[in-house]
Formats: structure tokens, C-alpha cells, sequence
């Protein structure tokens, strides 16, 4: 499957799971900032990538979870350089670079792009077929 | 049991698909309010089964389709409504049957389809498919934030368990 085609069932993906319009999926779109995702969201995209693409995602695999309680990994409301490594070795497909400059908990979301998740499924679809 | 919104499960093949009936009658309460003559506006009342809670009629009978698959273990949550499409009303006397079906369960929550049918008591009058509704439901305890929530099953209370045991369906909880 080409990028392209990834492409497009992402899109397809995320126009069912929120409301959006085509041409507001672009490759770097923020799922929360600009298309609106709320957390049961990320859920729904993952059951829908699943449905799309065929293959199962584990719990966590896609999305972070309880980074927030790890004390560890969160202090003063800011991931913690010890968090970060930890997230970067969990999610190969995000990209932190901007994240970095100002890890602020509360921005977490914002990592998620369009292009993060036809990263996600391309690597998933590589692995599969290796 | 005044927030059971079905009156009887008919069929239950578990983890795949649930069927509930809600017989909608002129005795509830809102059906007055919903909706109330219009003097003013020279209407007259018209008593119909507000949309709201047609699709609650479906959240029970998906989230009982959900929590059945777990062994009512899991507290399932009502989290998104991705699709409703109501084509007609249900007056009094007609009957809803909702048809409720797993399309993916794991860990962290499920989601479901739902078809609502009309049955009108009128002779010879056939099943209407008059709506779509599509569910998803989360698992709370088991929620991505790592919130706690109370110990006991305060999804799956007394009225769920009598409902369960008067259609015939045995569970264990």
C-alpha cells in the first residue's frame, strides 16, 4: 500500500470518527487543535484503524497512557526529559521535535498529527509483512 | 427502575448481537410534555417517544450486549453517540425493537451498531426500520487518564438485573 492510499483511509478514518471535512485532514493537522478530538476519540480511531486496516493495535500502543500519574515522567505539569525518552521509545511514530521545546502536559495532545498516524499504520503494515 | 428505557430482551447471542422491545405507552409521563397542546397555537397534542430517549432504549440495550461479553465485570459508559438517524416517530401503542450489534470489543471499551424497527399494532402492519444508531462505550476502569472510580458496579444496578432475569437471561453477578 502506498503512502498515498494509507493516506486516504486515514482521512477516511478520521472524517468518520470526527465530523470533519476532507480537506481538513491534511498531513499536518493536530487531531485536538484543529480537528477537535476529545479523548473517547482516540478510542474511536483506534477501533476504526483497526476495522480499516485489519490489524489489531494493544492498548497504548497508538496513544500514551498514564503518563500523567508517573511522577517520574511528569513534574510541575511538564513531561520530564526522563518522560520524554520513555514516550519516544514507547511511540517510534511521533514525532517531538517541537513538543521538546516546551513539554508542557497539557500539550500532549498536540503531538498527534494526521501524518503521526500514517506513520503508525505504515510502520504497522511493514512489520506485518516482514 | 424508572431509567430502563427497554422492557424486555428477546434475544441475546452474547458477544454479537442483542435484541430489546420497549412498548411505548400513553401512561409515561413525558409523553404529556412531549408534546403538550398549543392553545395559542391552535395545535393539539401530539404524544411521541422523544428521540433522546430512543437512543438511550439503544445505549441499554448495546451496553447490556457489552457488559454481558464481560461478565458484567466492566463498568461500560455511554462515551460517544457516532450515528443517529431517526426516520419516523413512535406514538402510543407502538412497539421499538432495538437491534444491537458488537463490532469490537477490547480492553479499553466496544463499539456497536443499532438498527430500531417499529412495530405498530395495527393488523397486518409490518416491521419499519426507522433508525441507525451507533454506539461506543469505554470501560472506565480502564480509562487512558488512569482515573479511579468507585469499587462496586454502579453501572449494572438492581433494575439492569431484574430486567436481565425476568427475559430469561442467567448471569452471575
Amino acid at each position: 500500500m502506498t503512502r498515498d492510499e494509507v493516506f486516504e483511509k486515514v482521512q477516511e478514518v478520521l472524517v468518520d470518527a470526527l465530523g470533519v471535512d476532507d480537506d481538513e485532514v491534511t498531513p499536518e493537522a493536530s487531531l485536538t487543535a484543529d480537528l477537535g478530538a476529545e479523548s473517547i476519540d482516540f478510542l474511536d480511531i483506534v477501533f476504526k484503524l483497526e476495522q480499516a486496516f485489519g490489524f489489531k493495535i494493544a492498548q497504548g500502543e497508538l496513544f500514551p497512557e498514564n503518563v500523567a500519574q508517573d511522577p517520574t515522567y511528569v513534574q510541575d505539569g511538564r513531561i520530564t526529559p526522563v518522560g520524554i525518552a520513555a514516550l519516544k521509545e514507547r511511540l517510534p511514530h511521533v514525532d517531538f521535535t517541537s513538543f521538546e521545546q516546551d513539554p508542557e502536559l497539557g500539550r500532549i495532545g498536540e503531538i498527534f498529527t494526521v501524518d503521526t498516524l500514517v506513520r503508525f499504520v505504515e510502520r504497522k503494515l511493514e512489520s506485518a509483512s516482514t | 427502575m424508572r431509567w430502563l428505557w427497554i422492557d424486555r430482551i428477546v434475544e441475546l447471542t452474547p458477544r454479537e448481537r442483542l435484541v430489546a422491545v420497549k412498548h411505548v405507552s400513553l401512561s409515561e409521563d413525558h409523553m404529556h410534555e412531549h408534546f403538550a397542546a398549543d392553545d395559542e397555537a391552535g395545535l393539539a397534542a401530539l404524544p411521541v417517544m422523544p428521540a433522546p430517549l430512543i437512543i438511550e432504549g439503544m445505549a441499554q440495550s448495546s451496553g447490556i450486549l457489552v457488559g454481558h461479553a464481560g461478565g458484567f465485570d466492566e463498568k461500560v459508559i455511554l462515551a460517544k453517540i457516532g450515528r443517529v438517524e431517526l426516520d419516523a416517530d413512535a406514538s402510543p401503542g407502538d412497539t421499538l425493537r432495538y437491534t444491537a450489534n458488537l463490532t469490537h470489543l477490547d480492553d479499553a471499551g466496544a463499539a456497536t451498531t443499532g438498527e430500531v424497527e417499529l412495530l405498530s399494532p395495527a393488523p397486518g402492519t409490518e416491521p419499519m426500520t426507522i433508525g441507525r444508531i451507533d454506539l461506543m462505550f469505554s470501560h472506565i476502569d480502564r480509562n487512558s487518564a488512569g482515573l479511579a472510580f468507585p469499587e462496586h458496579n454502579f453501572v449494572f444496578g438492581e433494575g439492569f438485573r431484574t430486567l436481565l432475569r425476568l427475559s430469561g437471561v442467567q448471569v452471575d453477578f
